[in-house]
């Protein structure tokens, strides 16, 4: 039972903490809670909601995906490029350079039988050099004559069309793990690879596939990104992977698999990104002048407290068990 | 016939694994598979459930021919392991455990009531009323094993196969899986049971297969075999023309008392272990795989966890190390049953293998001092006669046997009281093997205490003063002098002291 209630404890520590961080900033800023900072909160952290939905499902397996940051800025080049086009071929080649590259990984990580670190870190390289390529080491600007931005910068009843795209992303998400034979079988191949394949469970198709879907839905936030800056970014996307570990890890997966939650990755995403718009609430009052780069060492603050929890639930799980 | 394997062969890097082995179960038999380490058992096993694919051979299976390139495909034909280690996830729930693979599904999603439902009913069947919402790992081994078996069977398999199921089970745990298999046997199924414990192969299996060095040496109904001969033929000697070749002489040279076990319970494998090691004695510690003796000495090294209960003296004053060093500096060294698991270090040279033990005491101010060391390492390659092209030759580069000298002497240059021997001449060939007894001999005579593990009913016999044989965790006898034979070893592996056979040899707790 012990082990049943610290699990749960871990569960809702994100919420909870969300739940405060919300307090805090309601009760200290005046326009915390108004539409525009929650808007604007949104729209850009959707991005980032995107590739840490990925990373937790390849978290999940017990992988790691290193280059989503760089095919992020990738799909934003591609499809500035094809915005002329259309929204259809902007979003399909976007998505579509996404998916080359997780296809990539995903056929060395199990054909291959190559590390994810290794794998990922050389393909994050290589998606990095093609973006400049393609970008000419700058900006590529956006059509405006063909809509393409309208999915970065517009709304929908009220409500960003990025942040639409995200929660239907984890509405998708969730219902993929908690009721697919897929979602399962990306769970029991991170607890337990070895098992998972005596099991006579399709653990090489699963693995593939979950660095194949990291592919896609980075590339998916690039597009956003350059529909929303209005240019393609090939120097972006630099630690958006890191940010993507981190809130995947604080929302409570297991880095090293087999446990996982898609609405706790969203937690965390949320959690991250309040970090920040809190930080540039508190210079805006005044009172104190704390650098941005302070984000960075608060945000690794809090991942590290939450490896500490998770080793030490993890050691309460193991002990009843033997 | 259920199923039926033939000449089956197969060889790993050109290594034959096995040659010519036969397995045949009929529809509701319980049928014992047993043989030494390395006799095939798990290589006809991972052929019969797909993970490896065998060289040559016929395969049948409920009248079709048989050849599964996966588990999944094993699984799917009605064949399901139980596999040693308990191989599902622990981290997921029950229900996950036992559906994964064969899922309910509504509108093409999961439905996790019927699941959880169904886990319920499979594990009732077997007896079981646990919440199989929880993780796996929240319960004990035993339910875990419970958990595998209510798995294989509802993939509606005709052939379960156990691979050494009871090995962390209690004797209450055993009954309970007993039960399940009785069970099995009256719904048609057919059970493969592999164990080293003789005691439940008689429980409960029908008919027995023997294999040794690879092959099938014997096919039997359990009633219509002895222990004995059981014994024998696994280990391959036979009962009748071994003689005795004990070296009687050295024990009465023996000195004072080294290490003194007493009462030694560390479960699930050691439970009342007791032994002795004198000076200048050589004393070997023999029983089935399994039945506890690498995990005793392992205790005395400080190598696994402190033990539950009984005593261990070291030059007669109270010693429980709790961690290796501790056991070093008291003057212990331990070769381990797994060289390239536990012992060497594949990219370092011969040298820096011999001396890593020593290192500590080679440096000055934390500097190693390299001329020491190099005239260490030169003195026990001289010694020991290790052939390598010199001392900075990779270890890995070694034959096995060479290795194994390179190891001792890890432990030589210490200067050790008390070595203790797991397995020494495993994997290693005939003339380095003698080379290599002959040079624990040399060493017994120079008054150090060897304590040696050994599945050879020959090597202890041939190699060791005194013997303690063990079995299902205890102590059951002790062999000297003209009583130390292969055939009393082989008695007392097989029936324990309970069978009057070894009354003299009863252990001196």
């Amino acid at each position: 039972m012990g082990a049943t209630l610290s699990r749960l404890a871990g569960r809702q520590a994100v919420l909870l903490a969300l739940a405060a961080l919300i307090l805090f900033g309601a009760l200290r800023y005046e326009h915390f809670l108004g539409w525009f900072n929650i808007t604007t909160l949104l729209r850009y952290n959707a991005l980032f909601a995107l590739v840490a939905l990925g990373m937790a499902f390849v978290i999940m397996t017990g992988g790691i995906d290193l280059s989503v940051g760089s095919v992020a800025a990738l799909a934003s080049v591609v499809s500035a490029h094809l915005s002329g086009a259309g929204l259809l071929p902007a979003v399909a080649g976007g998505v579509g350079a996404g998916l080359a590259v997780g296809l990539l990984n995903g056929a060395l990580v199990t054909r291959g039988g190559l590390a994810p670190f290794v794998t990922t870190l050389a393909t994050m390289l290589g998606a990095s050099g093609l973006a400049l390529l393609l970008a000419d080491n700058q900006s590529v600007p956006v059509s405006y004559d063909t809509g393409f931005v309208e999915i970065g910068q517009g709304d929908i009843l009220n409500f960003p069309v990025p942040a639409w795209i995200a929660l239907l992303a984890y509405i998708g998400g969730a219902v993929l793990l908690h009721l697919t034979g897929f979602g399962r079988t990306v769970l029991a191949v991170g607890g337990n690879a070895d098992a998972a394949r005596l099991m006579g469970l399709p653990a090489e198709r699963t693995v593939f596939l979950v660095y194949l879907g990291s592919g896609g839905l980075a590339g998916l936030a690039g597009v956003l990104l350059a529909a929303q800056f209005g240019a393609g970014q090939p120097i972006e996307g630099v630690g958006w992977e890191l940010f993507a570990i981190a809130a995947t890890v604080v929302g409570g997966t297991l880095l090293t698999g087999g446990v996982g939650s898609v609405g706790g990755t969203l937690a965390g995403v949320l959690l991250l990104g309040l970090i920040f718009n809190i930080l540039n609430f508190e210079n805006g009052l005044g009172t104190i002048s704390l650098s941005v780069y302070w984000q960075s060492v608060i945000r690794g603050l809090f991942l590290l407290v939450v490896v500490l929890l998770q080793a030490r639930l993890l050691a309460a799980r193991i002990a009843p068990a033997s | 016939m259920l199923l039926s394997m033939r000449g089956i062969e197969k060889r790993f890097a050109g290594v034959a694994a096995l040659s010519g082995a036969t397995l045949e179960v009929a529809p509701g038999e319980a049928h014992a598979l047993i043989g030494q380490n390395g006799a095939g058992k798990s290589t006809l096993i991972k052929i019969l459930t797909g993970y490896h694919r065998c060289d040559a051979g016929t395969m049948e299976f409920d009248g079709q021919p048989l050849d599964p390139r996966s588990p999944a495909e094993a699984q799917a034909l009605g064949i399901s392991t139980i596999h040693q280690e308990i191989n599902l996830v622990g981290y997921r729930s029950v229900t996950e455990n036992i559906c994964l693979g064969r899922e309910s599904r509504r509108f093409g999603l999961l439905d996790w009531r019927a699941m959880h439902r169904e886990a319920q009913a499979a594990l009732a069947r077997l007896g079981l009323e646990i919440d199989v919402r929880r993780p796996l790992a929240d319960y004990t081994t035993a339910v875990q094993q419970m958990v595998a078996i209510a798995r294989a069977l509802g993939f509606r398999a005709k052939l379960v196969v156990m691979d050494e199921p009871t090995s962390s089970l209690d004797d209450r745990e055993v009954a309970v899986l007993f039960d399940v298999i009785r069970r099995l046997k009256a719904d048609g199924v057919s059970v493969v049971f592999v164990s080293h414990k003789l005691d439940e192969l008689y429980a409960v299996c029908d008919r027995v297969t023997v294999m040794r060095d690879g092959r099938t040496v014997r096919v039997a109904p359990m009633d219509g075999i002895t222990r004995l001969q059981l014994v024998s033929d696994m280990l391959g000697r036979d009962v009748a023309d071994s003689e005795a070749t004990g070296a009687a002489a050295q024990a009465a040279r023996a000195g004072e008392e080294m290490l003194a076990i007493e009462g030694l319970h560390a479960p699930p494998r050691v439970r009342g272990a007791s032994l002795s090691v004198r000076r200048g004695e050589i004393v070997g510690l023999a029983g089935l795989l399994g039945a506890g003796r690498s995990e005793t000495v392992r205790v005395a090294f400080g190598a696994d966890a402190a033990a539950d209960a009984g005593q261990l003296r070291f030059e007669g004053r109270p010693f429980s190390p709790t961690e290796p060093r501790e056991a070093i500096r008291a003057g212990i060294g331990f070769c381990s049953e797994d060289r390239k698991v536990e012992s060497i270090v594949p990219e370092m040279s011969v040298r820096e293998n011999l001396t890593l033990a020593l290192l500590p005491h080679l440096a000055r101010a934390g500097v190693v001092d390299e001329a020491r060391q190099r005239e260490v390492v030169d003195r026990f390659i001289r010694r020991l006669g290790v052939r390598c092209a010199g001392p900075e030759q990779p270890i890995r580069e070694l034959s096995g046997g060479n290795q194994q000298k390179v190891l001792l002497a890890r432990w030589l240059c210490m200067d050790p009281k008390l070595l203790i021997l797991d397995e020494p001449t495993r994997g290693i060939d005939v003339g380095a093997k003698a080379e290599i007894q002959a040079l624990i001999r040399e060493l017994a005579e120079g008054g150090l205490a060897v304590l040696m593990v050994s599945s050879e009913v020959k090597e202890i016999v041939d190699g060791a003063d005194r013997a303690y044989v063990m079995r299902d965790g205890r102590t059951v006898a002790e062999l000297s002098g003209g009583r130390l034979t292969e055939d009393a070893l082989m008695a007392a592996m097989a029936h324990g002291p309970h069978e009057a056979v070894l009354a003299e040899g009863a252990p001196h707790e």
